[in-house]
């Protein structure tokens, strides 16, 4: 049979519907063979997701209800999840979310469920309802939940409705890890006090930034210069100011046995209060509580660069003989430590603020960095049981590197969980 | 605080706010005992007429006049909200804002100075200090590139590299210092911040 059977003016009537049939049949298939590669993979009808489910997020605050649903055929960048949210079951409806079909996975939240394979078949995110209904007070509220996949115009909504009520827990198992470590380094820490109580007579690294200071303030006293203590630019609800202040009366109270005077300036009138409390003890503990001069301990600013300022010139007017910078500072570092430099002091900074100690190593005599600045009081003081806590945090930090080590060589090796044990949540 | 780290109920929240709320009051109370400190400083310098006590006087002139304009908030009393655009307003940001950006500028000279005496390279380690300090200054401009396209991945190994390491180093040990700190503060081992003795 040939192809051009239908172009006879006479055929038979046989082959004539043979023919048309043939040739209709050509006609599709060459028509398919050129329109399919050119409609795109996403233009396929529209699948909606199956396993629509919505529960209380699990270990939080009462602050989120969790949706979750297995991952559709028809995902692409151009369709679109749509979740609705309503206080009934009969609506009315508010359009809560539009997230892209390819985003928000459970693989997301490692959290709740770690490296299961499965979790790169569902989706799965957190809803806050009181951001919708703000004036619902009743915290034990059901809210109810529609999901829609969408296309351009195209929209097939889910009939399934899901409900759920978000209620508070009283601990985030997520941070359970956060809580075994502190714990175990608390005990570690403890052990030490008690054990420092038995046996004194510990030895201790030197740390030539803590040696420094009888030197600074020897220094002092030989010229008849002050001795200058700048705080960092935290309150008192930080750790570190609190470390400085147990510095500064270490310092204090020598400078009281040595007949120097020592200015300490603040930023922060509550630090100021507890330096002024914290110098006048000292003396009194030294035996000279005639020597201390509240006019010495004083608030010069409380914002940022007027406190630069204000204690740069105090630098360059009194030219103290020793500076301590002890605290935790930002931009002003370079500042202070660079004219505190510029007048010949002896400079001794301590900071945790890793930013800065680059610019106070380059201009200071002496850097406390880090955990020196919690080191120093009491390595200033040789208190049995304070120093008990320095060989805590030497042992926490062998433990730090031991487990750093394995846990590198591990990663190494494609065992990924390892690095997800001491994550924060 | 760390209690509520690992609570997170509402009731857990509920008392953290309050904490914090009764922690601001204390902190505006504190400002009047700062506001005293400053001004019996400055009023000492001028009484005694102490080097440079001339600058003292600005410091009254200062606190007075943004006082006065901050009280008379642009026509309506001090008990009203804040008025915007306000001689209050001006003297900020025509005034404090600027001097503060001028000391802040500052910042680029003494960074030059400080740069000049550690660059020297008499040491190894300020030999060591000075070939990653070119590396990265010349990989974070244009001309590195130029002059080879290693010097860029070099400076991006040396920050991402050594210097990442040793960032976590000091934050690790911070964090354990910082913890010790708490637990001697927490057991009463350490007093020294409240003025007491050993």
């Amino acid at each position: 049979m040939r192809l051009g059977v239908s172009l006879n003016p006479n055929p038979p009537q046989a082959d004539k519907g043979e023919a048309n049939l043939l040739g209709r049949l050509f006609l599709i298939i060459v028509l398919m063979g050129i329109i399919q590669p050119i409609i795109p993979l996403g233009a396929a009808e529209l699948v909606p997701p199956e396993g629509f489910r919505a529960y209380d997020t699990p270990w939080d605050g009462g602050e989120s209800i969790s949706l979750t649903w297995r991952v559709s055929p028809s995902e692409s960048p151009e369709v679109n999840y749509i979740i609705y949210i309503a206080s009934s079951p009969q609506g009315p409806w508010i359009e809560a979310m539009k997230i892209r079909s390819d985003a928000f996975y459970k693989t997301g939240a490692l959290e709740r469920f770690g490296f299961r394979k499965k979790s790169k078949d569902f989706h799965e995110l957190q809803i806050d309802p009181r951001r919708y209904f703000a004036s619902d007070k009743n915290r034990q509220a059901i809210y109810y939940f529609k999901l829609a996949t969408a296309r351009g115009e195209e929209f097939v909504p889910t009939e399934q409705v899901v409900s759920a009520t978000a209620k508070g827990n009283w601990f985030n198992i997520y941070k359970i890890n956060n809580l075994i470590i502190m714990m175990a380094f608390s005990g570690v820490v403890i052990f030490f006090i008690i054990h420092a109580r038995r046996n004194p007579n510990l030895f201790l690294r030197k740390i030539s930034g803590l040696d420094a200071v009888d030197e600074a303030l020897g220094r002092a006293t030989e010229m008849g210069r002050p001795v200058l203590f700048v705080h960092g630019l935290t309150s008192m609800g930080s750790i570190s100011t609190m470390a400085a202040v147990n510095i500064l009366s270490r310092i204090a109270r020598r400078i009281a046995e040595y007949d120097a005077i020592l200015k300490v300036v603040n930023n922060d009138p509550i630090v100021l209060s507890v330096s002024q409390e914290v110098v006048k003890e000292a003396y009194l503990e030294a035996g000279r509580p005639d020597a201390y001069n509240p006019d010495y301990v004083v608030m010069v600013a409380s914002e940022q660069f007027p406190y630069v300022a204000a204690v740069s010139g105090i630098m360059t007017r009194e030219r103290p003989a020793a500076n301590f910078f002890i605290g935790y500072f930002f931009a002003e570092s370079l500042i202070l430590a660079e004219t505190g430099a510029a007048t010949g002091a002896i400079q001794i900074a301590g900071t945790d603020a890793y930013t800065q100690l680059p610019f106070f190593i380059t201009t200071c005599d002496y850097t406390l960095m880090g955990e020196e600045l919690y080191a120093a009081s009491a390595y200033l003081s040789r208190e049995p049981m304070l120093l008990g806590t320095l060989r805590a945090q030497d042992v926490g930090k062998a433990a730090i590197i031991v487990i750093l080590f394995f846990g590198t060589i591990l990663s190494s090796f494609g065992i990924q969980f390892v690095s997800q044990v001491f994550r924060a949540f | 605080m760390t209690f509520q780290y690992f609570v997170p109920h509402p009731y857990s929240k509920a008392f953290l706010e309050l904490m914090t709320r009764w922690d601001r009051i204390i902190a505006g109370f504190a400002v009047f005992i700062g506001v005293y400190s400053l001004f019996h400083l400055h009023w000492t310098r001028i009484r005694r007429k102490a080097a440079g006590w001339g600058y003292s006087i600005f410091v009254f002139l200062g606190a007075f006049i943004t006082i006065a304009f901050g009280l008379y908030n642009g026509g309506e009393a001090f008990w009203h909200d804040k008025k915007e655009g306000t001689m209050f307003d001006w003297l900020f940001l025509y005034i404090q804002v600027p001097a503060g950006a001028t000391i802040f500028s500052i910042l680029a000279f003494f960074m030059a100075s400080a740069a000049y005496r550690t660059f020297r390279a008499r040491t190894v380690e300020s030999t060591v200090l000075l070939l990653a300090a070119i590396i990265v200054m010349l990989g974070r401009v244009p001309v590195g590139a130029l002059i080879s396209q290693y010097i860029p991945l070099a400076a991006d190994w040396i920050m991402g590299v050594p210097n990442m390491a040793a960032k976590r180093g000091i934050l690790l040990g911070v964090s354990l210092g910082a913890i010790a700190t708490s637990i001697k503060i927490i057991l009463g081992v350490e007093r020294q911040y409240l003025g007491g003795g050993d």
